[in-house]
């Protein structure tokens, strides 16, 4: 029993991280109706940044402020270099052209840092932990995690629905025309959600590195995750993002364990050792071809 | 279009340029990607090696191509075969994964090369399928593995709980730990191979309490593990592992490596006079500590060294002389049985820091005792 | 009409050019083969995704399908094309039936993600295929014959190919032209108003995502000969990206673009492979400044989208 519980609390907590990445995802995918594959890229670059700027400032934190505002910049420039001039465009050449973004920032990574893996310290005010359950401790870093993850939910959420910038933007979203030909610049607009969103997923890169290998090509299996969170939540809601993240953590965790289990108790030996893991390994493919088949637009569509 | 078909043209007219007095060898590599870094070191091991033979192999003038496989099976065998109908090569050494050894055996061995291998070591070349043509420098998969079992049984750890990636790979790793381990495996779990958190084997594992824990782990997923199992502090329960704390990975866990086992056949503080000259040589150039994949290929190297020396680059001679493995290897004694797989040693290493601060492994036991792998018994060459 | 004649009797030239005994050394047929295997992979993308605008990011599905129904077949000693063809296209056919029903209750990206998802289940199957090596792959004992001749082997692989490829193209074209193809084009123009004029698009568009997936299939064939070798690689996530480049970079719906796309693609890979380790550095912008530029593909250069 203390098992589950503990594993319901890893699930919700790995769903904040990657709330953390959705979020601006789901955004600017929302608002701009722009597939940007190349957010998984920008998870990547802040990990590395945080790893450069934590060395450089010499602490973690600066170093967080620091990356997340280089990703935050990097992508604002990417934004006025490329992407401003493919809003128009059809999904694909947007696919294709931030699919090429992804080659060129991995390899560039590689160039710049090297491919061996990198290491980012946990911050010495984090680094305690506490007895979970016997014999097991859990990270204070990891506490940290989900409570930023939840405060970055509120606050966007309080962005979108209450203020006037979050009015423009469902605005645009809806209708970005009518919006320009109110005398509101729609790109001005565009460039801060954009540079929100790069933002976002550079700080979440950061506060990952920590827990995981910071190494070239990390970016794309937390893209695939996001895209599943926000496909499964319904694109361009916020609310949407977060309840599928936590579910998307939840299956991960609790539902890889108990799909193996169930699957020695119905069958033997070699076959349950062989299907358990495959199956585990497709569930949240299986989850969102599921959620999809009843909700064709997700579970919290933002546009009807 | 017209242009590349020329591009090929002019190609293969230098192919037939190409001096007959020398060593042809391809080195073929992951080399691009993510999990590149143990590509990188087999190309640097093997490069290194080259250079400090003065550019020659046996005496000959070495010329050596480098591919990068991509770590795609069909690119690697479109890439390898249209090298070889070009340039006929004597040797191919290389891949690092098995998944890329598989697809490009036999456009190598039907072409008259001898493919070499510095790291995958897969069981299906060891027993029936044995070649003529085939060497292996490594070890056969599931050696590294049985020895973390066999050193669990010689400890008496009762219950053990095992991991690895859900791959072929990690099946087999857990099958070789289970050859040798006499207790009890309390839990086998399989994660996938993207899997970024541990979070919940690690609360699996606190659950079960285990008296030792084997993992199979390699690149990024150890990496994780390693330093997640650090954070949860696990630390009363020894972890025995096998490619997950090594020189690979060890400078992106840190200290939280510090103290894992490892089951191997090489590590840096190896004491032997050919060892201490390669691992100060590579450190020098490369500036990082060489894993056993740089150490295997070097070794390679020193093999061809060794059997060009005797046999030129006469295909049917070089057998003999290759399979007399007469270097002075890394690893201290090394020679091959019958199926061409290394009869060696293993040991026992633990992730330890040096006086210059940098992680390394070092040898603490040796465990297995010139180890004969189980296929072969099986190969009729 | 004039660029896929001239695409055909270039890939033709070579098989001539080593006949009359030019030396093109082995890399050129290889090289070639290997853009013509992707060629009819993604070409056959083109009919669900340029003509019927269905952004399939799981095309990787039926070309591993196909691939695997070699290795299946191989395994127990059935070598023949006239079974192994059939069986490949089938299963295809059958998967993109089965989930193509689903995949197409939703719309834009939610159907590129869900044919995904579609995608890495049988990636995954694929890697549990213990029997059938796993994730190491399936080394083949012999290749596909043709009514007991090996007609894809050595030299006669290429020919065979370009055989394939070209009544691949021709079949597609047939079926852009007719009624068929011309009510699938309307659909993803004008979803509402096809619907209206009384045309079932649901049906429409899951026979063309089964006649992609079939054709699809023959691609996977050819791969696995090609390489003597089967693995869940072939069914990779990036696997799925690099066909839709193949077709977005050659020019969208035009289907012999597709072929110059996947020359592009395994020529870029190739020849920027030579120049530096680091190729992707040259291949990612050069992605990016196509779409910048190049706004029909590079089927569209230099003139009217024929």
């Amino acid at each position: 029993m203390t098992l589950l519980a503990v594993q319901l609390l890893n699930g919700f907590q790995l769903g904040m991280l990657l709330f953390l990445v959705a979020a601006g995802l789901t955004l600017v995918f929302g608002v701009m109706n722009f597939v940007n594959l190349a957010h998984g890229v920008q998870y990547m670059l802040g990990a590395y940044l945080g790893v450069t700027c934590a060395s450089l400032a010499g602490g973690f934190w600066l170093g967080l402020l620091l990356a997340a505002m280089a990703a935050g910049a990097f992508g604002l420039a990417l934004e006025w270099l490329i992407f401003r001039h493919l809003y128009a465009r059809s999904d694909l050449d947007q696919v294709l052209a931030t699919f090429g973004i992804i080659v060129t920032l991995n390899e560039a990574v590689r160039l710049l840092w090297g491919s061996a893996p990198l290491e980012l310290p946990m911050p010495d005010l984090l680094s305690g932990s506490f007895m979970l359950m016997d014999g097991l401790r859990y990270p204070v870093y990891r506490i940290a995690i989900t409570a930023v993850g939840l405060l970055v939910g509120l606050a966007l959420a309080f962005l979108v629905n209450r203020t006037r910038a979050g009015m423009l933007i469902r605005a645009g979203a809806s209708n970005p025309d009518m919006v320009n030909a109110l005398g509101v610049d729609i790109r001005r607009l565009f460039r801060l959600v954009f540079g929100i969103g790069a933002m976002l997923a550079g700080f979440a890169g950061v506060l990952a590195a920590p827990l995981v290998s910071v190494e070239p090509g990390m970016g794309e299996n937390v893209l695939i995750l996001a895209f599943v969170v926000i496909v499964i939540g319904g694109i361009g809601s916020i609310r949407g993002a977060f309840i599928a993240a936590i579910l998307v953590g939840l299956v991960d965790t609790v539902g890889r364990t108990m799909i193996t289990d169930l699957s020695h108790a119905v069958l033997s030996g070699q076959a349950a050792s062989r299907l358990g893991p495959a199956l585990a390994s497709m569930l949240i493919y299986l989850v969102m071809a599921a959620v999809l088949a009843w909700r064709p637009a997700g579970l919290f569509p933002a546009r009807t | 279009m017209l242009k590349q078909l020329l591009g090929g043209l002019t190609l293969s007219v230098f192919a037939f340029a190409a001096q007959a007095q020398d060593v042809k060898v391809t080195v073929i590599s992951t080399l691009s990607g993510p999990q590149a870094t143990l590509g990188e070191q087999i190309r640097d091991g093997f490069n290194l090696a080259v250079e400090q033979l003065g550019g020659k192999l046996g005496g000959l003038k070495a010329t050596i191509t480098v591919v990068d496989d991509e770590l795609k099976p069909d690119v690697a065998v479109t890439k390898i075969r249209g090298l070889l109908e070009s340039t006929k090569q004597d040797f191919v050494i290389g891949p690092v994964f098995s998944v890329v050894k598989a697809a490009i055996f036999k456009p190598v061995t039907s072409a008259g090369a001898y493919l070499i291998s510095p790291n995958a070591g897969l069981s299906t070349f060891a027993g029936k399928a044995c070649s003529k043509d085939l060497f292996v420098t490594s070890y056969q998969n599931d050696q590294p593995h049985s020895v973390s079992g066999q050193f669990a049984t010689d400890q008496g750890y009762k219950k053990a709980f095992i991991i690895a990636p859900n791959y072929q790979a990690g099946r087999d790793a857990l099958t070789g730990f289970k050859s040798r381990y006499k207790g009890e495996v309390v839990s086998e779990d399989y994660v996938p191979l993207t899997q970024m958190d541990m979070q919940s084997e690690l609360a699996k594992i606190a659950s079960a309490k285990p008296d030792v824990v084997f993992v199979f782990l390699p690149g990024g997923l150890g990496i994780n593990f390693v330093k997640q199992y650090r954070q949860a502090g696990l630390t009363n329960i020894p972890v025995l592992s096998t490619f997950t704390v090594d020189e690979s990975t060890l400078p992106a866990e840190g200290d939280a490596a510090i103290g894992f086992y490892s089951g191997t056949n090489w590590a840096p503080n190896m004491d032997n006079p050919a060892n201490k000259a390669f691992v100060a040589a590579f450190e020098k150039k490369f500036n990082y500590v060489p894993g056993t994949y740089a150490a295997q290929a070097w070794d390679t190297a020193m093999l061809i060294d060794s059997a060009v020396k005797v046999a030129g680059t006469d295909h049917e001679k070089l057998r003999p002389a290759l399979e007399k493995a007469d270097f002075a290897s890394v690893r201290g004694s090394f020679k091959f049985g019958k199926n061409h797989y290394p009869i060696q040693d293993f040991y026992l290493a633990q992730v330890a820091k040096r006086a210059d601060g940098k992680l390394q492994t070092e040898i603490r036991k040796k465990v297995l005792t010139a180890d004969v792998d189980t296929y072969a018994a099986e190969c009729q060459m | 009409m004039k660029l896929p004649l001239a695409i055909f009797a270039l890939l033709a030239l070579v098989p001539i050019l080593s006949a009359l005994g030019v030396p093109l050394g082995g890399f050129v047929p290889l090289l070639l083969g290997r853009v013509m295997i992707f060629a009819i992979a993604a070409m056959s993308l083109d009919l669900i995704l340029g003509i019927g605008g269905l952004a399939s990011f799981g095309h990787a599905a039926p070309l591993a399908i196909g691939a695997y129904a070699v290795a299946i077949l191989d395994a127990a000693n059935i070598h023949d094309a006239v079974i192994v063809v059939p069986v490949a296209m089938a299963a295809a056919g059958f998967f993109a039936t089965a989930t193509g029903a689903v995949a197409l209750r939703t719309r834009g990206v939610n159907f590129i993600m869900i044919t995904l998802a579609f995608a890495q289940m049988i990636y995954f199957a694929a890697a549990s295929l213990a029997d059938y090596g796993g994730d190491d792959g399936y080394t083949l004992y012999s290749r596909t014959t043709v009514l007991g001749a090996k007609l894809l082997d050595g030299k006669a692989f290429y020919p065979t190919v370009l055989v394939v490829l070209f009544l691949v193209w021709l079949k597609l074209r047939i079926i852009a032209a007719s009624r068929f193809g011309r009510t699938l084009s309307a659909i993803r123009q004008n979803r509402p108003r096809a619907q209206a004029l009384g045309f079932n698009a649901f049906a429409v568009e899951l026979a063309a995502m089964a006649i992609a997936s079939a054709l699809c299939a023959l691609a996977g064939v050819l791969l696995a000969n090609e390489a003597e070798f089967v693995s869940p690689a072939f069914a990779s996530w990036a696997r799925s990206g690099d066909l839709m480049v193949m077709v977005i970079l050659g020019g969208v719906g035009s289907l012999h673009g597709a072929i110059l796309g996947a020359f592009a693609v395994v020529m870029a890979e190739e020849a920027l492979g030579r120049l530096t380790q680091h190729w992707p550095l040259l291949f990612g912008p050069s992605l990016v400044l196509a779409v910048l530029f190049l706004r029909r593909g590079i089927a569209g250069i230099g003139g009217r989208r024929d």
